[in-house]
Protein backbone atom coordinates (compact mmCIF):
# COMPACT_ATOMS: atom_id res chain seq x y z
CA UNK A 1 0.00 0.00 0.00
CA UNK A 2 1.05 3.82 -1.05
CA UNK A 3 0.49 4.89 3.03
CA UNK A 4 3.37 2.51 4.09
CA UNK A 5 6.14 3.99 1.62
CA UNK A 6 9.10 6.58 2.46
CA UNK A 7 6.68 9.57 1.96
CA UNK A 8 4.75 8.55 4.86
CA UNK A 9 8.13 8.34 6.87
CA UNK A 10 8.82 11.62 5.49
CA UNK A 11 6.00 12.92 6.82
CA UNK A 12 6.07 11.29 9.99
CA UNK A 13 9.47 13.28 10.60
CA UNK A 14 8.87 16.82 8.94
CA UNK A 15 5.55 16.85 11.47
CA UNK A 16 7.53 15.76 14.83
CA UNK A 17 10.24 18.06 13.96
CA UNK A 18 7.73 20.91 13.31
CA UNK A 19 5.96 20.12 16.50
CA UNK A 20 9.52 20.39 18.55
CA UNK A 21 10.19 24.14 16.71
CA UNK A 22 6.27 25.30 17.34
CA UNK A 23 6.34 23.97 20.73
CA UNK A 24 9.38 25.61 21.57
CA UNK A 25 8.07 28.93 19.79
CA UNK A 26 5.27 28.81 22.01
CA UNK A 27 7.12 27.91 25.11
CA UNK A 28 9.74 31.27 24.26
CA UNK A 29 5.98 33.52 24.30
CA UNK A 30 6.42 33.86 19.87
CA UNK A 31 3.38 34.42 17.33
CA UNK A 32 3.50 32.67 14.19
CA UNK A 33 5.82 34.34 12.22
CA UNK A 34 5.49 34.14 8.53
CA UNK A 35 7.94 31.71 7.98
CA UNK A 36 6.44 29.42 10.78
CA UNK A 37 2.84 29.83 8.65
CA UNK A 38 4.82 28.76 5.45
CA UNK A 39 6.44 25.94 7.38
CA UNK A 40 3.14 24.74 8.49
CA UNK A 41 1.58 25.47 4.49
CA UNK A 42 4.32 22.96 3.26
CA UNK A 43 3.78 20.32 5.93
CA UNK A 44 0.09 20.46 5.14
CA UNK A 45 1.12 19.84 1.32
CA UNK A 46 3.29 16.85 1.86
CA UNK A 47 0.37 15.36 3.60
CA UNK A 48 -1.92 16.66 0.62
CA UNK A 49 0.40 14.38 -1.90
CA UNK A 50 0.32 11.60 0.54
CA UNK A 51 -3.20 11.91 0.21
CA UNK A 52 -3.47 12.13 -3.41
CA UNK A 53 -0.95 8.81 -3.67
CA UNK A 54 -3.12 6.91 -1.68
CA UNK A 55 -6.33 7.83 -3.06
CA UNK A 56 -4.89 6.75 -5.99
CA UNK A 57 -3.54 3.64 -4.47
CA UNK A 58 -7.06 2.82 -3.86
CA UNK A 59 -8.21 2.43 -7.77
CA UNK A 60 -5.20 0.52 -8.13
CA UNK A 61 -4.11 -2.54 -6.10
CA UNK A 62 -6.11 -4.12 -2.61
CA UNK A 63 -7.91 -2.09 -0.95
CA UNK A 64 -7.98 -1.71 3.04
CA UNK A 65 -11.04 -3.98 4.36
CA UNK A 66 -12.42 -1.17 6.02
CA UNK A 67 -12.41 1.28 2.87
CA UNK A 68 -15.39 3.57 4.77
CA UNK A 69 -12.91 4.04 7.99
CA UNK A 70 -9.84 4.21 5.53
CA UNK A 71 -11.38 7.44 3.54
CA UNK A 72 -12.64 9.31 6.62
CA UNK A 73 -9.16 9.17 7.60
CA UNK A 74 -8.08 10.43 4.19
CA UNK A 75 -10.15 13.53 4.60
CA UNK A 76 -9.70 14.00 8.13
CA UNK A 77 -5.61 13.95 7.16
CA UNK A 78 -5.76 15.90 3.71
CA UNK A 79 -8.29 18.65 6.03
CA UNK A 80 -6.06 18.68 9.41
CA UNK A 81 -3.69 20.82 8.59
CA UNK A 82 -5.22 23.99 7.24
CA UNK A 83 -8.01 23.38 9.73
CA UNK A 84 -5.22 24.18 11.77
CA UNK A 85 -2.98 27.10 9.59
CA UNK A 86 -6.87 29.16 9.38
CA UNK A 87 -7.27 29.23 13.36
CA UNK A 88 -3.43 29.95 13.85
CA UNK A 89 -3.78 32.89 11.53
CA UNK A 90 -7.06 33.88 13.78
CA UNK A 91 -4.42 33.65 16.64
CA UNK A 92 -1.37 36.42 16.22
CA UNK A 93 -0.40 34.71 19.77
CA UNK A 94 2.26 32.36 21.24
CA UNK A 95 -1.53 30.11 21.60
CA UNK A 96 -0.83 30.30 17.88
CA UNK A 97 2.00 28.03 17.74
CA UNK A 98 0.44 25.51 20.26
CA UNK A 99 -2.38 25.07 17.77
CA UNK A 100 0.01 23.99 15.00
CA UNK A 101 2.44 22.70 17.24
CA UNK A 102 -0.76 19.96 18.32
CA UNK A 103 -1.86 19.65 15.13
CA UNK A 104 2.00 18.12 14.16
CA UNK A 105 2.10 16.05 16.86
CA UNK A 106 -1.66 14.93 15.67
CA UNK A 107 -0.48 14.41 11.93
CA UNK A 108 1.49 11.43 12.67
CA UNK A 109 -0.81 9.73 14.81
CA UNK A 110 -3.39 10.10 12.06
CA UNK A 111 -0.60 8.14 9.33
CA UNK A 112 -0.30 5.47 11.32
CA UNK A 113 -3.61 5.03 11.94
CA UNK A 114 -3.82 5.16 7.94
CA UNK A 115 -0.94 2.76 7.93
CA UNK A 116 -2.59 0.23 10.36
CA UNK A 117 -6.01 0.18 8.55
CA UNK A 118 -4.58 -0.38 4.84
CA UNK A 119 -2.26 -3.31 6.74
CA UNK A 120 -5.61 -5.22 6.87
CA UNK A 121 -6.83 -6.14 3.49
CA UNK A 122 -9.69 -8.29 3.18
CA UNK A 123 -9.11 -11.85 0.92
CA UNK B 1 -27.05 45.83 36.39
CA UNK B 2 -24.17 44.81 35.29
CA UNK B 3 -22.09 46.63 32.49
CA UNK B 4 -23.29 45.07 28.82
CA UNK B 5 -20.27 46.35 27.43
CA UNK B 6 -17.50 45.04 30.43
CA UNK B 7 -19.52 41.38 30.74
CA UNK B 8 -19.18 41.05 27.14
CA UNK B 9 -15.27 41.94 26.99
CA UNK B 10 -15.16 39.26 29.22
CA UNK B 11 -16.72 36.48 27.47
CA UNK B 12 -14.94 37.79 24.02
CA UNK B 13 -11.50 36.76 25.60
CA UNK B 14 -13.11 33.19 26.20
CA UNK B 15 -12.65 32.17 22.49
CA UNK B 16 -9.71 33.90 22.08
CA UNK B 17 -5.48 33.26 23.19
CA UNK B 18 -5.82 29.58 24.89
CA UNK B 19 -9.51 29.55 24.03
CA UNK B 20 -8.76 29.02 20.29
CA UNK B 21 -6.37 26.21 21.14
CA UNK B 22 -9.05 24.91 23.14
CA UNK B 23 -11.50 24.48 20.47
CA UNK B 24 -9.07 23.32 18.13
CA UNK B 25 -8.66 20.20 20.00
CA UNK B 26 -12.21 19.59 21.20
CA UNK B 27 -13.19 19.79 17.57
CA UNK B 28 -10.50 16.86 17.00
CA UNK B 29 -12.01 15.04 19.78
CA UNK B 30 -15.80 15.90 18.65
CA UNK B 31 -14.78 14.41 15.34
CA UNK B 32 -12.51 11.35 16.38
CA UNK B 33 -15.45 10.26 19.49
CA UNK B 34 -17.79 11.04 16.87
CA UNK B 35 -16.86 8.93 13.86
CA UNK B 36 -15.57 6.16 16.07
CA UNK B 37 -19.15 5.84 17.89
CA UNK B 38 -20.66 6.45 14.20
CA UNK B 39 -18.58 3.22 13.11
CA UNK B 40 -19.21 0.96 16.09
CA UNK B 41 -23.06 1.60 15.99
CA UNK B 42 -23.00 1.21 11.83
CA UNK B 43 -21.11 -1.71 12.00
CA UNK B 44 -20.95 -4.03 15.14
CA UNK B 45 -23.76 -2.72 17.76
CA UNK B 46 -24.91 -5.97 19.20
CA UNK B 47 -21.33 -6.34 20.21
CA UNK B 48 -21.07 -3.88 23.19
CA UNK B 49 -24.55 -1.65 22.92
CA UNK B 50 -23.48 -0.27 26.58
CA UNK B 51 -19.77 0.82 25.36
CA UNK B 52 -21.23 2.00 21.81
CA UNK B 53 -23.69 4.50 23.70
CA UNK B 54 -21.17 5.77 25.86
CA UNK B 55 -19.31 6.39 22.89
CA UNK B 56 -22.05 8.00 21.06
CA UNK B 57 -22.67 10.39 24.18
CA UNK B 58 -18.82 10.98 24.57
CA UNK B 59 -19.24 12.54 20.91
CA UNK B 60 -22.33 14.74 21.61
CA UNK B 61 -20.43 15.90 24.48
CA UNK B 62 -17.44 17.20 22.51
CA UNK B 63 -19.41 18.49 19.94
CA UNK B 64 -21.66 20.47 22.39
CA UNK B 65 -18.08 21.64 24.08
CA UNK B 66 -16.96 22.60 20.46
CA UNK B 67 -20.12 24.76 19.84
CA UNK B 68 -19.98 26.41 23.28
CA UNK B 69 -16.20 27.72 22.50
CA UNK B 70 -17.09 28.61 19.18
CA UNK B 71 -19.99 30.77 19.87
CA UNK B 72 -18.94 32.56 22.88
CA UNK B 73 -20.30 34.99 25.09
CA UNK B 74 -22.87 33.91 27.60
CA UNK B 75 -24.59 31.22 25.83
CA UNK B 76 -21.36 29.75 24.75
CA UNK B 77 -19.95 29.84 28.20
CA UNK B 78 -22.87 27.77 29.59
CA UNK B 79 -23.14 25.43 26.69
CA UNK B 80 -19.13 25.26 27.24
CA UNK B 81 -19.82 24.35 30.85
CA UNK B 82 -22.36 22.31 31.01
CA UNK B 83 -20.33 20.17 28.27
CA UNK B 84 -17.29 20.20 30.19
CA UNK B 85 -18.88 19.07 33.88
CA UNK B 86 -20.34 16.20 31.73
CA UNK B 87 -17.35 15.52 30.15
CA UNK B 88 -15.24 15.27 33.16
CA UNK B 89 -18.03 13.39 35.36
CA UNK B 90 -18.09 10.81 31.99
CA UNK B 91 -14.53 9.86 31.83
CA UNK B 92 -13.87 9.57 35.74
CA UNK B 93 -17.01 7.20 35.81
CA UNK B 94 -16.43 5.70 32.58
CA UNK B 95 -12.76 5.44 32.98
CA UNK B 96 -13.52 3.95 36.88
CA UNK B 97 -15.90 1.02 35.36
CA UNK B 98 -13.92 0.25 32.42
CA UNK B 99 -11.29 -0.85 34.92
CA UNK B 100 -13.53 -2.51 37.58
CA UNK B 101 -15.96 -4.16 35.35
CA UNK B 102 -14.41 -5.39 32.01
CA UNK B 103 -16.86 -7.27 31.12
CA UNK B 104 -19.94 -4.03 30.40
CA UNK B 105 -16.72 -2.92 28.61
CA UNK B 106 -15.62 -5.37 26.07
CA UNK B 107 -14.46 -2.61 23.39
CA UNK B 108 -13.37 0.75 23.98
CA UNK B 109 -14.78 4.05 24.30
CA UNK B 110 -12.79 7.45 24.42
CA UNK B 111 -13.52 7.74 27.88
CA UNK B 112 -12.16 4.02 29.05
CA UNK B 113 -9.33 3.63 31.21
CA UNK B 114 -9.35 7.38 31.51
CA UNK B 115 -8.38 7.42 27.52
CA UNK B 116 -5.16 5.74 27.53
CA UNK B 117 -6.00 5.15 23.91
CA UNK B 118 -5.64 8.63 23.49
CA UNK B 119 -2.91 9.31 25.57
CA UNK B 120 -5.08 10.46 28.55
CA UNK B 121 -5.74 13.92 26.72
CA UNK B 122 -9.53 13.20 27.33
CA UNK B 123 -8.85 12.89 30.72
CA UNK B 124 -6.75 16.26 31.08
CA UNK B 125 -8.74 17.85 28.87
CA UNK B 126 -12.21 18.99 30.91
CA UNK B 127 -9.62 20.32 33.74
CA UNK B 128 -8.07 22.68 31.52
CA UNK B 129 -11.74 23.43 29.91
CA UNK B 130 -13.42 24.14 33.50
CA UNK B 131 -10.29 26.50 34.85
CA UNK B 132 -10.35 28.03 31.21
CA UNK B 133 -14.37 28.47 31.92
CA UNK B 134 -14.01 29.69 35.42
CA UNK B 135 -10.90 32.05 34.57
CA UNK B 136 -13.52 34.05 32.18
CA UNK B 137 -16.34 33.96 34.06
CA UNK B 138 -18.32 36.96 33.58
CA UNK B 139 -17.42 39.64 36.34
CA UNK B 140 -20.05 42.69 37.71
CA UNK B 141 -18.45 45.74 35.96
CA UNK B 142 -17.09 48.46 38.49
CA UNK B 143 -18.97 51.17 38.72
Amino acid sequence: MPVNGPLSVATIIAALLLAAWFLLRAALDRAPSRADLLAAALLGALVAVLVVVAVVGLFDGTRPSDTATFAGYLITTIAFAPVALYLARMEPTRWGNLILGIACLVLPVLVLRLQQIASVTGA
Amino acid sequence: MPDAKTTRHADAALRTGLGRVLLFVYGVFALSASARAGVQIGTHFAEAPLAYLLSALAGLVYVAATAGLAIGGSRGRRIALTSCTIELLGVLIVGTLSIADRVAFPDDTVWSRFGSGYGYVPLVLPFVGLWWLWRHRPRQAVS
